[in-house]
């Protein structure tokens, strides 16, 4: 067994395997078909202050080798996450990590400061990258004064692990890792969905009823790697890579890449065992090549 | 509302191996698998996830109602309508291939006191969840009449099987079978013979909401099973989601059987 342990700003991960937020659930509805302490860690579905209903159906539309979401951050808010699904799952010896959503930086810094509170939730996510809302969301995370601004915010009220997630509907993403590591964050995730659109010909109508939504699967793997190779070249923070994630190939090419860590996403729609089995495939991987730790594959692509 | 996973029964993920591939008329197939392994309990409106296979343009699963089970060998059957290409794809399944499948997902139709009188009302591959419906309303000492629609004859499938458990009343808007017209136009509603205590319907949202609508005016309890989109079937994408007198429902978790009141769209 080769050591899978990485480490993520002072949090020790048991492996670099993780789940993408809004794609489990709060863990407990996959909780029948996954041994969740076996986990490197959980991103629980977006959080945001009050109840949201989301977006209107349709929200899904099926594209070649991906899918298209415009679910909106439907979640019942803060308070019935600490009372109701919070005691649930705080007892698996795995990391919770909240994925944090507002409409005004005020929002991120209220709801970080109650996230504060939840011993076991031992990192957040700050997701500027939500394509799927009207006001927020991707609007932080397309601007670097706007992203630096509410990374800062929210870095001043939080000690534990902050990771900023990044939309990869910008032009220069390295310029955005950049300015949110120079706003104090711990580590970044990316990408978020890449901005889409179906349309349904014989009825000359958008398929989702939100017209554009948000691109996941294996379409959209290749411009992650590439995002997340970039953003390798320049920061210092550890990296979780994700995006069209579908089997350990997949996990250590983001890792190659310069990913410490890996979160699978869509993936877990079609196989909901697939991170166990993940696991097991970098195991595999690693004794293969007679490599002892997978930390030694963090970046460790060779060009030429 | 219970919603947690506590409550549910056991699922199984398994590649299944087809044992039979029935083609009644075009565009409509029974197939039937067998399970690697002992089946869980099924109840009526359950469905499954199925992969299909060797179709790299059908990225997600798809979810069909589950048609009927034989626990003994392990044998679980399905209706497949053709309407897009994942389902075209299942049609052209051959014996021995292997289906990965996630069952059983999603709640069941509840059942009225014994004694009480129950209509069921489908068309189109709404018809699939009936007859385990049919059989659970049996055992339950229900009396239970059936009303089948279909553009013509050839899209009214079951009749023989469906028989066995209660009356079979048809309508097809070609008038090629049974009463001309829509089912919910079926003499069936008139005053003097609409009398039941509970109604059951799958199918399109139009004719559910009719059926729905036509209960709710005769003082009728009305459960509907919904179709809608899913990219899971399991709860965790929030995809599939129908608006409710408590907010968006995830289809796949809440459902896919729902009381028409409880539906925003019946309101
Ligand atoms: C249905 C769905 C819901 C999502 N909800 C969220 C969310 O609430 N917060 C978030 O940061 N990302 C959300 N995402 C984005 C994923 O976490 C992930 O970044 C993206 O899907 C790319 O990874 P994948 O290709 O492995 O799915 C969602 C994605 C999908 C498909
Ligand atoms: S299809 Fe994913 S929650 Fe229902």
């Amino acid at each position: 067994m080769a050591q899978l342990g990485i480490k993520i700003h002072d949090l020790e991960f048991k492996n670099p395997v993780t789940v993408a937020s809004g794609t489990f659930g709060f863990g407990e509805e996959m909780a029948q078909f996954v041994d969740l302490n076996k986990l490197g860690g959980i991103f629980v579905k977006g959080l945001t202050l009050k109840n949201r209903e989301g977006n209107d159906y349709p929200r899904m539309a099926e594209t070649a080798s991906g899918m298209l979401n415009a679910v909106g951050l439907q979640n019942k808010g803060i308070d019935y996450f600490t009372h109701h699904i919070y005691p649930n799952i705080k007892d698996y010896n795995t990391h919770i990590i909240a994925n944090v959503n507002g409409g005004t930086v005020e929002e991120y810094v209220e709801l970080t400061e109650k996230l504060n509170e939840l011993d076991r939730v031992t990192a957040i996510e700050l997701n500027i990258s939500c394509p799927n809302v009207k006001a927020g969301g991707m609007l932080f995370g397309t601007s670097c004064p706007s992203a630096i601004a509410v990374t800062d915010a929210v870095r001043k009220v939080y000690d534990k692990t902050l990771i900023v997630k990044l939309s990869p509907n910008v032009t220069d993403i390295a310029e955005m890792a950049r300015a949110v590591e120079g706003a104090g964050a711990d580590s970044i995730s990316l990408i978020n969905t890449l901005v889409g659109m179906a349309i349904d010909a014989e009825k000359r109508k958008p398929i989702l009823s939100t017209v554009t939504g948000g691109l996941s699967g294996p379409a959209i793997k290749p411009v992650a790697l590439r995002m997340v190779w970039q953003c390798y070249k320049s920061v210092k923070i550890p990296i979780f890579g994700i995006g069209g994630i579908m089997n350990a190939t997949d996990a250590i090419e983001f890792i190659l890449a310069g990913s410490s860590a890996i979160q699978v996403g869509t993936a877990n729609f079609i196989d909901p065992t697939i991170s166990e089995k993940i696991i097991l495939g970098i195991d595999e991987y690693l004794n293969r090549h007679k490599i002892a730790s997978v930390s030694e594959l963090i970046g460790a692509l060779e060009v030429h | 509302m219970g919603h947690f996973f506590m409550s549910r029964t056991n699922k199984i993920i398994e590649d299944h191996k087809v044992i039979e591939v029935l083609n009644p008329s075009p565009g409509n197939y029974f197939l039937t698998l067998q399970s690697p392994v002992e089946i869980p309990a099924i109840l009526p409106g359950n469905f499954a996830e199925i992969k299909v296979p060797d179709a790299p343009d059908v990225f997600l699963r798809r979810p069909f109602s589950i048609l009927d089970v034989d626990y003994k060998n392990r044998l679980i059957r399905f209706y497949v309508k053709v309407i897009g290409k994942g389902t075209k794809k299942l049609g052209e399944l051959n014996v021995g291939d292997q289906v990965s499948m996630i069952y059983p997902l999603g709640n069941s139709y509840t059942l009225p006191q014994p004694g009480h009188k129950a209509l069921i009302v489908g068309g189109g591959s709404g018809i699939a969840p009936f007859i385990l419906l049919g059989k659970a309303l049996i055992k339950n000492s229900n009396e239970v009449t059936f009303l089948i629609g279909g553009r013509s004859k050839q899209d009214v499938l079951l009749i023989n099987e469906l028989s066995s458990y209660g009356a079979v009343l048809i309508t097809t808007e070609d008038g090629s079978l049974g009463e001309r017209g829509l089912v919910t136009e079926h003499s069936v509603f008139r005053p003097d013979k609409f009398k039941f205590d509970k109604i059951y319907t799958c199918g399109p949202d139009p004719m559910m909401k009719a059926v729905g609508d036509l209960a709710t005016a005769a003082g009728i309890d009305c459960e509907a099973s919904l179709e809608n989109m899913m990219a899971c079937g399991f709860g965790i994408c929030l995809c599939c989601i129908t608006p409710t007198q408590e907010g968006n429902k995830r289809v796949c978790w809440d459902g896919p059987v729902f009381n028409v009141n409880y539906l925003k769209w019946h309101s």
